[in-house]
């Protein structure tokens, strides 16, 4: 069923948004504001300093390196080197889950390690101090792997976590401690401690472990965080087609998994935003390339799985590929039925991270709903228009201060796992070898693209094109349900999930159907100020926002 | 085993923090701002402070946090953070609107040393407050005390810089709110205007962090102390401040700025705590207490009497902020129970000289410790030596309660994973009648959970 669905002129929304913002913030805003052409795909200013005082979805590179990308490994102690906040903050809100074999096998996740920098540490330093905690969670748990973590202070003040951590490192002999400098006013969102996370996790921890790995198709997963269980169920599919996981980054992962990576043959990239530099360094070093896959909507996932079987191009997995998409399918695809005629016609807006704003869209599309407007809140020009643009994109003074590792090809362990012309053949077949299209060529013609949206224009949007549903994450959420607009969350999904694979869609599904035909949307007004609606005294329920 | 690495044998740590029973100063600046109306809070840092403070406390209240930050990047951390803080102003003015913009800084802007005052004159200067608008500001830096000195910062800095002294007294009292929820807030208001006293309450949370839902977000809700109120407060006769560390430094502040007389209470929870604020109340506005005041009290005695039972000797852990922990303690106390540990992130010499005195006087044998390393790590290692029949805390206390399978009650900041703390009070009688109510549901069902099928009863 084609929607037949009527929306504002987008330019004339463009023009509304910036309207009322001072007017050179309403120069940069509208760089960032943009009509979309999939067919030309126009340029989107992203990566840029957020606007002071604008309010704005995005956090800091702290929160990229710890909280997203170091975070989920869980037998690595994290001491977060600052103030009590960081750590404090950063302590079990993003919901990776991971699950050990034993009672016995090691678990930090659910712990906060901080050396709650006093006044004193800001004064003569903090380093005396960071060692010391260094040492006692050395003597307490005795973990294969301790990160250290800078937060502001610690990058003004000049203390050296790399060195702290060396002289520990050496000190012990048996565990690896490393650090990072992911200072929160480095770069201008979490996408710089992303950055910052790669580098130094492909410096201190992948290659380390050269046992060579099992199994015929070997891949790591990279770019995923296992919130609410994803990995979980993407392992299931793995298993059953007999694809072995040789480690995640860094969802449900272990130490020894990661610094294990370099014996696979395949780097599989779901959050392309968040961990492209691995597959980049990985790919020079060692030989493996990397491949852009979506495991977020159920067609996205058996076409994943058949890219990969493609790539490793055998028989055998191809045909057992198509076996577990054939026997996952057809409960997908019941469930999908039954709710479609509930969900079809309705539009949604996303606006979050830094891939899942494009991802999800293949699960709204199950659905038979429009994204009407989409961003992301910390990706760059490549996210949005395909990594071709990577070589136009002007580096500025925030990303030139975070360090591009020089990477060479490993004397002994490079290995390329495809000659040129092999890759040439897989690009040819449709495979995103190396690459990735990008958002915009998948959204539709005049919809809408904003990057780091900031509140005032989520709320005019909201006004103007009353979606049926709003996707963004926590600070949103309850502003945008307050205007009778429903609001899911990509970060945390609502506290529930899995939402990849075949399970996961049908989760999502599931989700999306509780919530845009809940009956609590058609409960607020009271039967009296319903009944003076009728008598013409009052306008009716309406999204819309008051600032006074 | 969540904490599965949480040994048994304490040893005494001097660079690492386990689990911490505090956070940083911002974010109580910021729930504090939230509490004057038309106020828009801003966060003079990296992006990641407001960022990570708005998530908590909308989590902590499933509620909207509106608040802005300077967004400083690596140029402005070296060359400080005055421009950034200017654009924020000219911005915040432009699109949202506010009455007053309230600046705290971060540890960022304050090692770098930033001026909060100079710049915020500055932006005056430049003309970039409108007419009839405010800028206010608190200096919070994070690497001293804790989210409740955040708090109390930014309180101070709301009496400062909006009391005035007109010469006329006014026949109110100040009360000023220690940390609370707007649920508490909304209950000194109901129990003043029981008594018949006329009060300024700042800050006051109500009606912004319960908001109801219209279909319509209002950005600046219509809860919150006025500008005009807060000014008033200088010529208020008297001033009563909730909590030594979060609401004093501003009664303190008052008195100087203005004259206005002070007295320290706590923050009315449990029996005797409240006793005192009503006493107090009635003595400085020379007000009798009314009947239906007496009548809650005697409700929540009445429950004390008849459930005794089921509270004498119960073993407590708890952890959490200063001001909440002393009053919580007497009430536990006053309820025959017996709090084992207490542990509080917060630093002072205050808190532990008053909680000292306290348990010294009916409790000597109980561990207790505030301050650096205080944390939830040390109270979990004390409850595997010292086991409790019962834990109160914030909602991180969720996983030392499975892991050791103890009963478990949310009270604090921040409780991530329940609602009710910002609609149903834990201050006053009836805020009593409530942790009375779930404490006896917690051990109650714990008792029928693990009584034998013979012992099993069915009138409790």
């Amino acid at each position: 069923m084609e929607a037949n669905l009527h929306f504002p002129d987008p330019s004339v929304v463009r023009e509304e948004l910036i309207q009322k913002y001072p007017t050179k913030v309403a120069k940069k805003r509208a760089k960032s504001i943009i009509v979309n052409d999939p067919e030309i795909i126009p340029e989107v200013q992203a990566n840029v300093r957020t606007v002071p005082g604008i309010i704005t979805q995005r956090g800091c590179s702290y929160a990229g390196c710890k909280g997203v990308v170091l975070g989920p490994t869980r037998d690595i102690v994290n001491i977060v080197h600052g103030p009590i906040g960081c750590s404090f903050y950063a302590w079990l809100t993003r919901r990776n889950q991971t699950r050990t074999e034993s009672l016995m096998d090691a678990n930090y996740i659910p712990y906060c390690f901080s050396t709650d920098m006093q006044e004193e540490n800001i004064v003569f330093g903090g380093e005396k101090k960071l060692k010391i905690a260094i040492q006692e969670a050395y003597d307490l748990f005795h973990p294969k792997s301790i990160a250290i973590f800078s937060t502001c202070p610690v990058g003004l003040i000049g203390d050296d976590v790399h060195a702290a951590s060396k002289e520990m490192r050496e000190k012990f002999g048996d565990c690896n401690v490393f650090g990072f400098s992911c200072e929160g006013y480095r770069g201008v969102s979490q996408s710089a401690g992303h950055h910052i996370a790669n580098n130094g996790v492909f410096k201190h921890m992948v290659g380390r472990n050269n046992t060579p790995s099992v199994g015929k198709f070997k891949l790591n997963l990279l770019g995923e965080y296992n919130i609410g269980g994803d990995a979980f169920e993407i392992e299931r599919i793995f298993d059953k087609v007999g694809i072995t996981l040789v480690s995640s980054f860094s969802g449900n992962s272990t130490v020894s998994q990661i610094e294990n990576a370099h014996t696979a043959d395949l780097n599989v990239i779901l959050c392309h935003r968040s961990i492209n530099y691995m597959g980049d360094m990985m790919e020079t070093k060692y030989g493996i390339p990397w491949m852009k896959v979506n495991f977020v909507g159920a067609d996205s996932t058996a076409k994943s799985l058949r890219k990969i079987a493609e790539y490793f191009g055998d028989e055998g997995l191809k045909a057992k590929v198509e076996e577990v998409i054939a026997e996952e399918m057809p409960r997908v695809k019941a469930i999908i039925e039954e709710i479609l005629p509930r969900t079809t016609g309705k539009t949604a807006m996303l606006f979050v991270g830094g891939s899942r704003a494009h991802h999800y869209q293949d699960l709204f599309s199950e659905l038979g709903m429009t994204t009407v407007a989409a961003g992301y809140e910390f990706a760059h020009r490549d996210d949005y228009e395909g990594r071709d643009v990577l070589p136009k994109i002007k580096v500025d003074a925030d990303s030139k201060n975070i360090e591009e590792l020089k990477v060479l090809p490993d004397p002994e362990l490079y290995n390329p796992r495809k000659t040129e012309a092999e890759l040439e053949a897989l690009k040819e077949k449709g495979l995103e070898i190396n690459g990735y299209s990008g958002m915009m060529k998948q959204m539709t013609k005049k919809s809408l693209i904003v990057d780091d949206l900031s509140h005032y224009e989520s709320e005019k949007l909201i006004e103007i094109y009353k979606p049926d549903i709003f996707c963004a994450g926590i600070k949103e959420k309850y502003v945008v349900q307050k205007m009778g607009i429903p609001l899911k969350q990509l970060h945390s999904y609502d506290y529930g999930g899995p939402y990849t694979g075949f399970e996961g869609a049908v989760n999502f599904y599931k989700d999306i159907d509780r919530m845009v035909n809940n009956p609590v949307w058609k409960l607020i007004k009271a039967p009296w100020q319903k009944a003076a609606i009728t008598n013409g005294k009052s306008k009716g329920l309406e999204a819309s926002y008051v600032t006074q | 085993m969540l904490l599965r690495h949480t040994t048994k044998e304490v040893k005494e740590r001097e660079g690492l923090t386990i689990n911490p029973a505090k956070t940083c100063q911002p974010i109580g600046a910021m729930y504090a701002a939230l509490g004057i109306h038309g106020c828009l809070p801003h966060s003079h840092g990296s992006q990641g402070c407001c960022s990570y403070h708005r998530s908590t406390l909308t989590r902590h209240y499933k509620e909207p946090v509106m608040a802005a930050t300077s967004s400083f990047t690596e140029g402005a951390s070296v060359f400080g953070g005055q421009a950034n803080l200017l654009a924020a102003i000219e911005t915040i003015f432009s699109v949202y609107e506010p009455d007053i913009i309230a600046v705290h800084s971060t540890c960022l802007s304050e090692t770098i040393g930033d001026d909060l005052q100079q710049i915020t004159r500055k932006a005056r200067d430049d003309g970039k407050i409108p007419e009839g608008k405010h800028v206010i500001f608190a200096s919070t830096p994070s690497f001293i005390g804790s989210h409740v000195t955040g708090y109390a910062n930014m309180v101070t800095g709301i009496a400062e810089q909006f009391a005035v002294s007109t010469g006329t007294k006014k026949n109110q009292i100040n009360i000023i709110a220690g940390w609370m929820e707007p649920s508490d807030m909304r209950e000194i208001k109901r129990l003043s205007k029981e008594l018949g006293v006329k009060i300024v309450l700042f800050p006051d949370t109500s009606d912004v962090l319960d908001a109801p839902q219209t279909g319509k977000h209002v950005f600046y809700p219509k809860g919150g102390t006025t500008v005009e109120e807060l000014q008033s407060t200088g010529d208020s006769i008297y001033s009563l401040a909730l909590g030594s560390i979060s609401a004093e430094p501003a009664a303190i502040a008052l008195e100087k700025k203005c004259k206005v007389g002070f007295e320290t209470l706590d923050i009315p929870i449990g029996l005797t705590a409240t006793d005192r604020f009503i006493m107090k109340m009635s003595e400085v506005a020379k007000v009798s207490v009314p009947d239906e005041i007496t009548e809650e009290r005697g409700r929540l005695v009445d429950v004390m009497a008849d459930m005794e039972q089921y509270l004498y000797g119960k073993r407590v852990a708890l952890f959490g902020d200063p001001d909440q922990l002393l009053p919580l303690t007497e009430f536990l106390l006053d309820l025959n129970m017996k709090p084992v540990h207490i542990v509080s992130g917060t630093p002072g010499q205050r808190f532990e000289k008053d909680m000292r005195q306290l348990l010294d006087a009916r409790s000597p044998e109980t561990n207790f410790k505030n301050g650096l390393q205080a944390d939830m790590f040390l109270l979990h290692q004390w409850m595997k030596n010292e086991p409790v029949d019962l834990l109160i805390g914030n909602t991180y206390g969720k996983y030392m309660a499975r892991d050791e399978d103890v009963p478990f009650i949310r009270f604090g900041f921040p409780i991530l994973d329940r609602i009710g703390h910002s609609y149903f009070p834990n201050v006053g009688y009836s805020g009593g009648l409530r942790l009375v109510e779930k404490i006896l549901s917690a051990l109650m069902d714990r008792q029928d959970r693990d009584a034998l099928e013979e012992k099993f009863e069915l009138v409790m």
